[in-house]
This record gives structure tokens, sequence and C-alpha cells, in this order.
């Protein structure tokens, strides 16, 4: 252990602790900015410079370790003054439209501005001139937003391996760029958006389509049906200052119905036929020697970058669609037509905690017979602000339940949330399929946590089936990588382009820095998708009811061909880089 | 070229019998009748074409079969003002502004004739004509131990650098000496890094050794960026081998077994001559595996760097050779405990490394004794700016600026006066006149707001503003700021726009005060020692050129005529006799009048050049 005193407090803590987390565990809270724990440790911005005695300069406190008697002051006057100019030269460059910024209110900066109280811009001066690129369905990116602290590289390159974004150009003119200088859409981002979850300031967002789903709602003749992903609901809440990971299905549910859905649904239903069509899929590659591994198929940035990155290996990828690209195809025929409602006059919205299902929804291939599956996508994010728009004080609401005839949806569809779920509810049907008799023991926990990397093995009919859960387009790389060698141990793997899953998708309420450095938000939301599991009465995808009534009604076998039609897709080679455009 | 010798005995038999064909290049009573004639191809004589100048010798010397004659090539001889130099050796004649015309006539009458050409002997400062290179004031000054060889050997032969004690310092720490031993020789010889600086070299090597690692680098900083510098480039164009020496020695003091020479592309001779040095060292079983048997491993390999002045900066510099974006990390760590690809990496300038064969030769007392007290040896300054004799100096730490600009330098060209120094670049600061006879150590430079920098030495004469001084610094900073620390990246932007109003008439006394206040802060926040140091030109201008900012603050007056925004040129109609001298200077007809009028001047015409200012017989004319 390492004793210190930082601003005349004691503190004892282990060796490698960094100033700033030493400061934190005696109640000193040094600012920051560009760093962002585990993602970014850089110290550019220099907010949380510090003085150490005996030292020259100051101290990065972000990076720098703790001494063994090292003496540290976090206010004094040069400290102070120096990180005032810094702050002022930040602001300087920043474009200081805070009353019409999505990030008002939840902007790193705008808190730091606040919490130092700069009234006036000392240092104006020129500021850089971006073009806003909005050219693709998903992200927006507002440079004259940005503030150079590199959180949304670092998220690109050191978490996903992606690398879509760097700096470019020098000194004041530096500026985060894409390959030539590109809209996102034309290069090899996969739209999985945690850039915006990593952005302090409001440079990057993702592209609204809260207008477009108002002016359905407004439309007498518009029959607008809306689901939500499992991941929204224990996400939600927290836009309305409810702890992270609370449960606020009912509420969400009621917002929904106020603002004027004919029809709320559970896209957990969905899930549960992903999962019908995924593991009969599944099976059938194991029985008759098809290509394996498999990997799941519900995550549209991981489509797209397996499309950009390893296009000789899309046959490995179940061609199931994502589960609300299935209810949106169950909704707009089976549905439509019991129901009698005009298709033309169906318009289906999707809550998702996702960036890349605004991109997913709009690919050609996601449409039956000329109708689209989902005419919408919106976030976690955007929905709360269409509720904080209509006026409803979200906290207060009674709870409902989604509506009859698609409301009740299996406890496995509900933790495809969050890393793991979607192999753990593969494999309760799955098993079940291959055993040929309903299995008791259905927590696969060792698919649980969240490590970017799980595995296991699994003995299933007398068959010994080796799978791999990861999340994090980083992992899934290592995982196609290894199948490009032919050296892949797997029959199965579920991949989540968001570490940790959906419940981290760059939909999702965007936690600053401070909040992501000492809460674990994954672990709250996923406990909240187990708990669901765990209360609910059906926990297996294929004992759902309704699942059942559809595919006796209308769809026919799992897999057969009508299921085909409807809730399978095909994937093609896509160039990384879009270079004429 | 011989072939891979297998001991240093063999390399003492070439030692020997080079050094005697040789002895006429340092001993001008030589017993020989070889005449060698050296051309300077270093980069300032190339661009005067000394290569077509060499290549004429060489084809005169063969066509009028002179069979004891020799071309050479060789690097600089620092008196770069006086370019393209030829030089006769044993006699040591010193021919200056040699034109490839004059080729012939140096043969014909010098070699052949054995008559000296008088029109193209040097004339020194004072107008007398100087024969030999040592009579120069220029050079009596001047000590030479990192640039020993440089002018003297031809630097793409390695038998030449061998004769003059190539590689023998290698041999003594290979065969005598502990790599404690070496270390602890460079530690007591006081030398410090000649990058800026000015870290114990000695100290930096043994933070490295003590690192348990399998795997240490060495690397030469060669990233030599600032305006106006050149030393580094002319050792590595006159003499690389006793770099890349140096860094085998390193090497071995620390336990490393591979080496680069991080250098800029912007120096094509120096890569090529470093190449060739590399090749040839290899083919000797100088460089690679088991050299000589002694069990020794050692290699090096060339990195170019593309131009970015924070590549010199050795952390940005590491992150450059990793190939990633040249930017710096957050010290510590320092590269000596986790450096390139995280090793233990020892990164020495050039210059630094120059010395480093020459102290393990003659021992650290011999080296220790030259210079001041915590600054030993000497440093070569690229001299240049507003004083008679541009080119490349080396003096004894202590000489003093006087003794640089005046005595070495020749003084201010055209009878202007003094005005300051720019020390250390961008990175430096200026030193006025009443600081002239301030001895050049790391200390005393930094005591009066200055740096020993990496050797730039600018001279300004009295036609110079010291706003616009700071103000063409902090362009070259902020163009090269690698952007990725608020206070560089944005500040000095700032403190740019600020100098700018200042020289066009925009600013007031409140920039000053934003200026300062900046310039404090950037240079105590900022992660690297660009922007830690890009306030200093600034902040040193203030410090004793307070008064011209004020001037161009509140009076708009720029004296120095130099910002063209604040200078307005008057004749004093008193004084005005009305001779018209200065309407012939006018290059632009903006003086009217004609006959014995009194003459004024036109301003909307006028583009304050100041010639009228120098043609005019009676001061009539001034700034105001």
């Amino acid at each position: 252990m390492i004793n210190l005193k930082i601003d005349d407090v004691n503190v004892t803590v282990p060796e490698n602790t960094t100033i700033l987390e030493a400061a934190k565990q005696a109640g000193i809270d040094i600012p920051t900015l560009c760093f962002l724990k585990g993602i970014n440790e850089m110290g550019d911005c220099r907010m949380c410079i510090v003085e150490v005695e005996g030292r020259k300069g100051f101290a990065t406190s972000c990076i720098q370790k703790v001494e063994e008697g090292m003496i540290v002051h976090t206010h004094t006057p040069n400290v102070l003054e120096a990180r005032h100019v810094i702050l002022d030269l930040i602001i300087s460059n920043h474009s200081k439209d805070c009353l019409t910024c999505t990030r008002s209110g939840n902007c790193e900066l705008q808190i730091l501005a606040t919490k130092f109280n700069v009234l006036n811009v000392e240092f104006e001066g020129e500021r850089t001139n971006h073009k806003i690129d909005d050219k693709s369905p998903a992200i927006v990116r507002d440079f004259n937003k940005c503030i150079l602290c590199r959180r949304c590289v670092a998220a690109c390159n050191n978490i996903q391996n992606i690398g879509a974004i760097d700096c470019i150009g020098r000194g004041f003119e530096s500026c985060i760029s894409t390959t030539y200088d590109h809209s996102l859409n034309d290069v090899d981002c996969t739209f999985c958006g945690q850039c915006i979850q990593a952005c302090p300031t409001g440079a990057l967002k993702e592209k609204e389509n809260i207008d477009d789903v108002w002016a359905k709602l407004k439309d007498p003749d518009m029959f607008v049906v809306v689901q939500t992903a499992p991941a929204v609901r224990v996400a939600l809440g927290e836009e309305f200052n409810m702890p992270i990971g609370t449960n606020v299905k009912g509420k969400m549910i009621t917002a929904l119905k106020r603002l004027g859905f004919d029809k709320v649904f559970d896209t957990n239903t969905g899930a549960d036929f992903t999962i019908m069509e995924e593991a009969t899929e599944f099976v059938e590659r194991v029985k008759n020697n098809g290509v394996l591994p498999m990997f799941t198929s519900c995550s549209p940035a991981w489509i797209r970058f397996a499309e950009k990155n390893f296009p000789e290996q899309l046959e490995h990828l179940s061609s199931c669609k994502s589960p609300h690209q299935m209810f949106g195809a169950i909704i707009k025929s089976y549905y439509a037509k019991k129901y009698n409602i005009d298709v033309n006059k169906l318009c289906m919205v999707s809550v998702m905690p996702c960036i890349a299902k605004k991109y997913e929804c709009s690919r050609e291939e996601m449409e039956v017979d000329g109708i689209r599956d989902v005419d919408y996508v919106i976030t976690t994010r955007e929905l709360s602000r269409m509720i904080k728009q209509a006026n409803i004080e979200f906290e207060k609401l009674e709870d409902s339940v989604f509506d009859d005839p698609m409301g009740e949806a299996s406890g496995a569809g509900a933790i495809f949330g969050t890393t793991g779920g979607v192999m753990e509810a593969a494999l309760r049907t799955s098993a079940d399929l291959l055993e040929g008799k309903s299995i008791e023991n259905i927590e696969y926990k060792m698919v649980r946590g969240e490590k970017g990397i799980k595995e296991a093995k699994l003995n299933i009919a007398g068959k010994d089936i080796k799978i791999a859960v990861v999340s994090g387009l980083n992992n899934a790389r290592k995982m196609m990588e290894q199948v490009r060698k032919g050296e892949s141990p797997y029959h199965f793997i579920e991949v989540m382009s968001c570490p940790g899953g959906c419940v981290m998708g760059g939909g999702q309420p965007i936690k600053n820095s401070k909040i992501r450095s000492t809460v674990d938000v994954r672990k709250l939301r996923a406990d909240s998708l187990y708990d669901i599991d765990e209360k609910s009465v059906i926990r297996k995808s294929h004992e759902n009811p309704t699942l059942k009534t559809i595919y006796k009604e209308f769809l026919g076998k799992p897999g057969g061909e009508k299921a085909h039609h409807y809730l399978h897709t095909h994937y093609t080679k896509k160039d990384k880089y879009i270079l004429d455009s | 070229m011989r072939l891979k010798m297998k001991n240093f005995d063999e390399l003492e038999k070439i030692r020997k019998e080079k050094r005697i064909q040789l002895d006429l290049r340092v001993n001008s009573n030589a017993n020989t009748r070889e005449k060698h004639i050296l051309v300077c191809n270093g980069t300032g004589c190339t661009s005067s074409k000394s290569v077509l100048i060499l290549e004429k010798f060489k084809e005169l010397v063969k066509q009028k079969k002179l069979e004891n004659v020799r071309v050479i090539k060789t690097g600089c001889f620092g008196l770069c003002a006086k370019g393209p130099i030829v030089i006769i050796r044993p006699e040591d004649t010193f021919y200056a502004h040699v034109k490839v015309e004059d080729c012939e006539e140096i043969i014909n009458s010098h070699i052949i004739e054995g008559k000296e050409v008088n029109r193209l002997l040097c004339k020194d400062i004072d107008g007398s004509i100087v024969k030999k290179l040592d009579e120069l004031n220029f050079y009596k000054k001047q000590k030479r131990i990192a640039l020993k060889n440089c002018g003297i050997i031809n630097p793409e032969d390695i038998d030449e650098y061998i004769a003059f004690d190539g590689y023998k310092a290698l041999e003594k720490v290979l065969l005598k000496m502990t790599p404690y031993e070496v270390i602890g020789e460079i530690t007591k010889s006081g030398l410090r890094g000649r990058g800026g600086a000015g870290f114990p070299t000695g100290r930096k090597w043994m933070t490295a050794k003590e690192q348990e690692n399998e795997q240490k680098y060495i690397i030469c900083n060669a990233d030599e960026g600032d305006p106006g510098a050149f030393m580094d480039r002319s050792i590595l164009e006159g003499d690389p081998h006793s770099v890349l020496e140096a860094m085998e020695i390193a090497g071995y003091a620390i336990g490393a077994n591979q080496g680069y020479v991080y250098v800029r592309a912007e120096y094509p001779i120096a890569v090529k001559r470093l190449k060739i040095a590399i090749d040839q060292a290899r083919r000797y079983g100088l460089l690679g595996k088991n050299i000589f048997n002694t069990g020794f491993n050692f290699d090096i390999d060339i990195r170019l760097g593309a131009g970015a002045f924070v590549c010199g900066e050795e952390t940005a510099l590491l992150e450059s050779i990793e190939g990633k974006r040249g930017q710096p990390r957050v010290k510590p760590p320092y590269p000596a405990v986790s450096g390139l690809w995280g090793k233990p990496t020892v990164i020495n300038n050039v210059e630094t490394l120059a010395n480093v064969t020459r102290i393990l030769l003659n021992g650290s007392e011999w080296f220790s004794q030259i210079g001041t007290k915590n600054s030993k040896g000497t440093k070569v300054f690229a001299l240049g700016g507003n004083v008679n004799n541009v080119g490349l100096v080396e003096v004894p730490m202590g000489t003093t600026l006087r003794e640089i600009v005046f005595d070495i330098g020749g003084g201010i060209p055209n009878g202007r006066k003094f005005k300051a120094a720019q020390t250390g670049g961008p990175s430096g600061g200026c030193i006025p006149k009443e600081h002239l006879d301030t001895p050049i150590d790391y200390e005393s430079l930094k005591q009066i707001g200055s740096m020993m920098g990496s050797g730039g030495l600018i001279v300004m004469d009295d036609t110079k503003c010291m706003v616009c001084l700071a103000k063409f610094y902090l362009q070259f900073t902020v163009s090269e700021s690698c952007g990725k620390c608020t206070p560089c990246r944005i500040g000095t932007k700032r403190m740019l726009e600020i100098l700018e109003r200042l020289c066009s008439g925009e600013g007031d006394m409140i920039d000053i005060y934003k200026l300062e206040k900046l310039a404090v802060n950037i240079q105590k926040a900022s992660i690297c020692g660009l922007g830690q140091s890009a306030p200093n030109p600034v902040l040193s201008t203030l410090k004793y050129f307070r008064e011209e900012f004020r001037e161009h603050a509140m009076e708009k007056e720029c004296k120095a005529l130099e910002c063209k925004a604040l200078s307005k040129i008057t004749i004093d109609p008193e004084k005005c006799k009305g001779c018209g001298l200065c309407q012939k200077g006018c290059p632009v007809n903006a003086i009217e009048g004609s006959g014995r009028e009194i003459r004024t001047i036109n301003q909307d015409k006028c583009i304050k050049c100041g010639t009228c200012l120098t043609h005019c017989p009676f001061k009539a004319i001034g700034n105001g």
C-alpha cells in the first residue's frame, strides 16, 4: 500500500493507483474531460493537472501513479489558473449553441463550465469550421462541438478495434476524421455507436427519427405499432433520474400508449422467434454437417462488420433476421391480415438500445414482398425525449402491460439484451430440440458476466458442443480470424457488437465519465434483465404460446419455407470504403 | 573494400596503413608528394553545385593524368558563408566561392605550377587575405570535438574514419571495459544531452542499464527541426561513423542489441551517407552478430521522419517509429524505463553521440576540463541571421555570446548594430546586448530566459522588430503543434492571434496581459517540450523588449519598421534640403516633389521598405 497526502488529506491506496483515483478515495473530485476509465487514459485535455511537491511542472493525475510520501495539491492558485485557462481555451473553440444541443444537461464540458463558473470567454479567437456529416442513417458528427478529447477514437480503436476514426491534421487544425475524410457512411464504421457513448459533448449523436415518428402518430389514418427491445426497459428510467438498471417496463408501456401508439408490443416475442429459427438452423447445421461455427446475427453492427471485413466467411452467419426485424415482418403480415389492417397504413416503430438498428432497418433486404419490416428505429434516448416533449411525468406513471396478442414473451427473450443472453436462450431451446424433451436445468451461468470472450463445452444429446460468447467487435474479429485460419474450435458463437451487449448499446442513456469510472453500469442493467427472466413463468422461447399459435396458424415449421420467407435474410460482401462518393 | 574482419588486430592494420596515407589531411608538413583536393559536399555547398565542382576536379585530374592528386568528397568545413569551399592539402590552402569554371585554373596554377590562385583565396572580415583555414578568425576560437572529422575525411569511406582512430573506442570498450565502467566514464566526463534539455547522458544510460529486460534499444535522434539549425545534419554528412560507433558503445553499456537512427527524410545527403556507413560497417563485421568474436551483437537501422517538428520530442519520436501518429506520451515513465514498444530505450542526440568516442579515447578527465562547472565539453552552433560568418561553429562551453557573434561570426554586416540573438530556436529565447558577455552554458542561458536548445543561433540587427520575432516563432510552433493537448493546440494559436493583432495595430495593452497569462500557463500545462517551451520566445522578448510591445499596442508604432501596418515614413521638412536622392532609391515612386523642393512621401504608395532612409544624407527621413 502507498501512503500519500492529497490536499492535506492522508490517503492509503494500493500500488499503481492513479492520483485521480486516490483523490477520489479522499473525497476529492479532480475534474477530467478526456479521461474515460479503461478506454482513454492519455492526459490530453490537461484538466486533471495537479501539483506534486518537489516536482517540476504539473502532474497529470489521470495517468500518473501515486508514490510513497507524495504530497499532492489539487487546487493551488497555479493549478486553478491553468485549469481555468485550459477550460477557457476549449470553450473558445467550441460552438456554444447549448440551447439547441442534444447533450445540453448531460454535457461534460457544460458541467465543467458551470463548476468553474465560466462567465465569459477570455481567449476568444478563430474557430475551426467543420462540415456536419449526417449522411449515414445512424450517426451524425458535428465537429464544431468536438473538443479533441479522442474518447471516440479510443472507443473505436482500442475497444472495438475498428479504427474507422482517428486524428488527422496538426495543431489547431487537428480533427477527428475518417479515411480520406469521407462520411462515416462510406468507410469501415459499423455504426455500433460506442463513439457516441464515449463523447463528452454533442459532437457525436444518433440520427434522430423523432419527428418522423411524431408525424406518423399525428396522422389519423396511420396505425402505428411500436415494439421495445429488452434492454430499453432497464435503462429508460435513467433518463428520468431513476437508479441505473431500474426495470420500468410497466411505465414505459403506459408512456408509449400515451404518446399515441396504437399497439405496444414486446420485441422479446421477436426474440423468441429468433431463437426458434436460430436454434433450428443450428440443430440443422449440426445434424447435417453444415457450416460451423455458426455465428448469431442479431447485432447489425456485427453484420456490417462481417460484410466489410470477412466477406468470404458470411456463410458462418446465421441467416436469421434480428428479433425486431422478424417481429416487424410478422406484424406486417400475419398480424395485419388477422386484424384486417391495411399494411400500407401500418407503421412499425422499434425502440432500440442500438444505433446500428437504424441502419439495419434501412437495409434493402429488410422487407418481405415489398413491405418494409420496420419503418423507424428510435433509440432509448429518443424515446425519453419524446416522453419529455409530451409533458409526461414518467416517474408518476402507472404500470401497463404489453398489448395482446403479442404481449407474452419468454424470459429467454428478455436476456437477449445482455451478452450471453442469446446463447443462453438458444441453448435452452436447442437442448430441448436435440434431446427431444424438456430439460429442467435452464440457467447457463458460464455464458453470463462481463468478460469479452466466454466459452463453454456442453454435452447435449450425447454430443459435445463447444460454444463461445463474445461482445465487442475486437473479440468478434478474433473469432473470425480463427475461422479464417481454420482454427476455430467452436460450434456456435454469439456475437454482440457492444461490449457487454445491448444493455450497453450506442442508443442507451449516456453515462458520463465519472459514473462510468465508479459504477458498473453494465452489471446493473444486465442483472435487471436476469431478474425479469427469473420471474418469468415461461423461460424457454419454444414454449411461448404466442409463437406456437403463429407457427401453427401462419408460419408452419420453424426453419420451413414460409418461415424463411419472412424471418430470414442474406448477406453480401460490402466494400470497406466507398471512395467515389 | 575489404571483406569481413575477425578481430581488432586486422582493423588496427588498416588503421596504420591508412593513417600514413592520410597524414597530409592533418599535417601541413606531411612528407608526401600527394595532394588532396577536398571539396565540401555538405548540403550548403551542394546547393551551390559543389557536386559539379567535385566531378570537374576528378575529370581534370584524370585528363591531365595527375597521379599524385586525389579529389576527396568531404562533409562541411563550417564556414558556409564562403561556400562552395575547396581546400588543398597538405598545404591547407582555402579557396572560397569556387565555381565550376575555376577548377581548371586551380589545377593548372595551384596543382601543376604550384602558384596559389589569389583571386579565390578567402578574405577575412577585415579584408586581409587568408591562405590557410586555421588562420581565419572564424576558426581561431573554435574547438572541434564533435566536428573533429568533418571536412577532413571522406564520410563515404569507412577506411578514412578508421584511419583517424575510428572504431578504436569500440575496441577499447568491448575488450577492456565493463558496461558499468563505460557508463562511469561517460558520467564522469559530465557529458549532457546536446538536443537541448541537457540531461546528463551517463545518468540516462545508467537508468536504462538498471532495467531488467531482455530487449533494449538505442535511438539516435537526428530529427533536427529548429529553423536555422544544421549541426546534426553536418555531423551525419561529415562523419556518420562517429555516431554509429557511439550507438554501439551505448548498446554495449546498457545491454541493447538494436539501434535506430531516426532521421528526417528532408536530409537526403545525411540519409544516403548513413546508409553507406551502416552498409560498410556491416560488411566489415563492425555491426551485426558476434562483433569481432566478442559475443556482442548490435545492428542499426534507419527510420525516416516525415518532417514533423514534434517528432524530435523523444516520446513522439518513439510513437513515430512504432508507426503511430507522432505525438508525445506523458512522462514519466521515461523512455529509459519504458520506451520503444515499451522497452527500455536510450535516446541520444547526434551531437551527444559524436562526443562519446572522443571521451572514451581521451578519457573523461580530458573532456571534463573543457567547458564550465556544470556544462562540460563543447557545443556546436549553427550561426545564422545578421552575422558575417554564417556557418557551423564548435566552441567550448562557457564561450561568451560576444565571442561567438563578433570574434568568430565577424560581427554584424552592413554596419548595423547588434540587437539580440536567439538561441534554442522556437523553444529558446532572445538574448539582448546587455547579456552579450554571458558565458554560453545550460544554466546561464536558462537564467537569462533562453535555453541552449539544439544549437541554432540566430543573430538579429537593429532592423528587426522583436514583436515580429516572437510572431515568427509562434507561427512555427502553431503549425508544428501536434494538436494533442489543449494548451499547445489552442493556446499557441491564441497567442499568435494576439501577436498578429499587435503587429497590425489592432492590439492593446490587455492583449499583452493576455499574452503573458497564456504564455505562463501553456508553459506549465502542456504535455511535452514543444508546448512547454513554445511561449519562451514571447516571454523572453517581453522580458527584454517590453517597451517595443507597448509601442505596438499603445503608440501603434514599430520602430524597426518591420510591421508595415504600424510604420509611417515621413520627411522632416526642417532637415530636408531637396536634394532628391531619396527619390532615386524609392522603388515605387512614392516620394513627391522636384527640383529643390522639400520632398514629401505619398503614404498611399509607400511600402515602408526603408530604402529612402539609407539614401538621405541629412537624416531627414524617419519613422513616425
